[in-house]
Order: C-alpha cells, then sequence, then structure tokens
C-alpha cells in the first residue's frame, strides 16, 4: 500500500495533479447547483414583494 | 415536418430544453462517475509503468483527458456562439456561455498538471514552450470572452459580444493542436492517434480512453446544469419560470423543480 501512494518517489506530484482534477471539478459541479438556488430564491423574493404592493 | 427536426425545434425552446435536461443530468453524472473511477483505477493502478518515466507517467490520465476537454470546450462553445451570431438563437448563446468556465476549468487543469509533471521529469514548472505557451493563451481567451460576458449590463447583448470574441480566439485552436508538431521545442509530440495508430501499449490506453469518454460526459452535464441555471435568470419574467419559483400546492414536492 505505502508503495503504491509513494509512486516510485512520484507520490507528490501524482497525487496533487489527481487531488487538482478532483477539487475543480467538484467545484465546477456545486457551481450550477448553487446557482440555480440562488434564480429560484431572487425570484421568489421579487414575486412575494409585487403580490404585496397588489391588494388582493 | 421530420420527427427528428421537428424535436430539434422544441428543444430550443427554453422550458422544454430546463425539464429535458433535468431528466438527462443524474444519468450522466452517474455514467461519468463510473466511468471516470473505473478509468482512473486503470490508470493508477492497472497500468504498467512507464519504462522511462516511472510511476510520473500516471499525471497524463487526468493531463491528457483535461487538455482534450479544453480544446472541445472551446470548440463547443465557438461553435454555438456561431449560431447564436448567425440565427439568433437564445438557447445557443447560453450553451455558448456555459461551456466557458467548464472549458476554463479543463484548461487550468491541464496546466497545473502539466507543471507538475514537468518539474521531475524536464526539471522546471514552466518553460515558454510553443504548446505550454498557446495553452495558456486559450484560458485567457477563456477568462477574456467570461469576463466579456460579466462586464455588459444587457445579458443577450453580452452573450453575442462575447461569442463573437470567442469566434475570433478559434485561430488558437490549431496552434495549440499542431504546435508539437510546427515547432520542435519542448513538449511531446501526440502519442494517441485516433484515426492511425496510437503509439502508446494497449493497457496503458484503454483507461485514457475511458477517461476521455468520462470528461466528455462530464462537460455535457456541467454545460446543461448551467444552462439550466442560466435560463432561470434570463427568463424570469417569463410564465413557466414563475410556476416553477411559485409556492408550491401542499403534498407536491419540489424535487422536480
Amino acid at each position: 500500500m505505502s508503495e503504491f501512494l509513494a509512486m516510485g518517489g512520484y507520490g507528490a506530484y501524482v497525487w496533487t495533479s489527481y487531488a487538482l482534477f478532483f477539487i475543480v471539478l467538484a467545484a465546477d459541479a456545486i457551481a450550477p447547483l448553487r446557482e440555480r438556488r440562488r434564480a429560484l430564491r431572487d425570484l421568489q423574493g421579487r414575486m412575494k414583494r409585487q403580490a404585496m404592493r397588489k391588494p388582493a | 415536418m421530420n420527427p427528428l427536426v421537428l424535436w430539434f425545434h422544441r428543444l430550443g425552446s427554453p422550458p422544454y430544453f430546463y425539464r429535458f435536461a433535468g431528466r438527462l443530468l443524474p444519468w450522466m453524472y452517474v455514467l461519468a462517475l463510473t466511468s471516470g473511477v473505473i478509468g482512473l483505477y486503470g490508470g493508477l493502478a492497472v497500468a504498467p509503468p512507464d519504462y522511462q518515466q516511472g510511476e510520473s507517467f500516471r499525471i497524463i490520465y487526468v493531463h491528457v483527458p483535461s487538455a482534450w476537454m479544453g480544446l472541445f470546450g472551446y470548440m463547443f462553445m465557438a461553435v454555438n456562439g456561431f449560431i447564436a451570431l448567425v440565427w439568433r438563437i437564445k438557447l445557443s448563446e447560453t450553451l455558448a456561455m456555459a461551456a466557458a468556465p467548464v472549458g476554463a476549468a479543463f484548461t487550468f487543469i491541464t496546466l497545473v498538471t502539466g507543471s507538475l509533471w514537468g518539474k521531475p521529469m524536464w526539471g522546471t514548472w514552466w518553460t515558454w514552450d510553443a504548446r505550454l505557451t498557446s495553452e495558456l493563451v486559450l484560458l485567457f481567451l477563456y477568462v477574456g470572452v467570461i469576463g466579456l460576458y460579466h462586464a455588459i449590463e444587457d445579458a443577450r447583448q453580452a452573450a453575442r459580444a462575447a461569442a463573437f470574441l470567442a469566434l475570433i480566439g478559434i485561430v488558437n485552436l490549431p496552434i495549440v493542436h499542431y504546435s508539437v508538431t510546427w515547432w520542435n521545442t519542448l513538449h511531446q509530440a501526440q502519442t494517441v492517434n485516433l484515426l492511425g495508430k496510437s503509439k502508446i501499449s494497449a493497457d496503458m490506453l484503454w483507461p485514457l480512453l475511458t477517461l476521455a469518454f468520462a470528461t466528455h460526459v462530464y462537460f455535457f452535464a456541467s454545460v446543461l446544469a448551467r444552462s439550466r441555471a442560466a435560463l432561470l435568470t434570463l427568463e424570469s419574467g417569463k410564465e413557466w419560470v414563475r410556476a416553477l419559483a411559485a409556492p408550491q400546492p401542499s403534498g407536491v414536492e419540489t424535487a422536480h423543480v
């Protein structure tokens, strides 16, 4: 196992590369989820304000 | 009309696209993740070490698919930008702008993992080699497109201006691709050849191709997810978006939103 992690002495370079690949793509995957939630929340707020302005 | 053409026309309508992409997305994420894990396992554990580079060559399994996606993403962005400019199709504007951050992410990964490979193998983090320089220009082009898009207030005007910039930047794509043949500098020439015979052994090649598949699926998933989010803002005055945002009647799940 430790031999596998050492990667023939190149462990630091190999594992940093793979970690970076994962971190950047995970951040990229989360961004649209947050963006969509924010867009819906903004619109809900706007609709609520519009409904309050108009007498029912 | 031909049913396929008809379906394509319907796909161009934002509410239909939003629902269609929403149904497709979970499957695409699952497919990208499973094939990605298989490919990474193959690259890290199954493929034999390189006879010259030892274990450090395993960096190519994240470096090369990312590099391909950086170029592919730019092509996708430019083609959609072209459609947006010529036929003024709103969805193409959205798709082009959604592709920019994904392609930029892959190009960034390419540059940094290349640097991490270059340090032990070439003895330097960076050199102004033709391939490295043109790849850096590719990242700057992506950043330029994203920056221009966000600098203009009107979203549709912004998308068209950014699409125009993306089209000009397309001259950089052949430079990136052929830089290793045109200039005899440090970066090695390509070993994987789609049309001819690849100069790489089969047990090293299959994890690479599996990861190329995974990153392609991921790219499209991310572009669809970003487009859905962008459409909610762009179409926030439209009835279908207001219906999505409206409080659901009791007993109805909001999960499908």
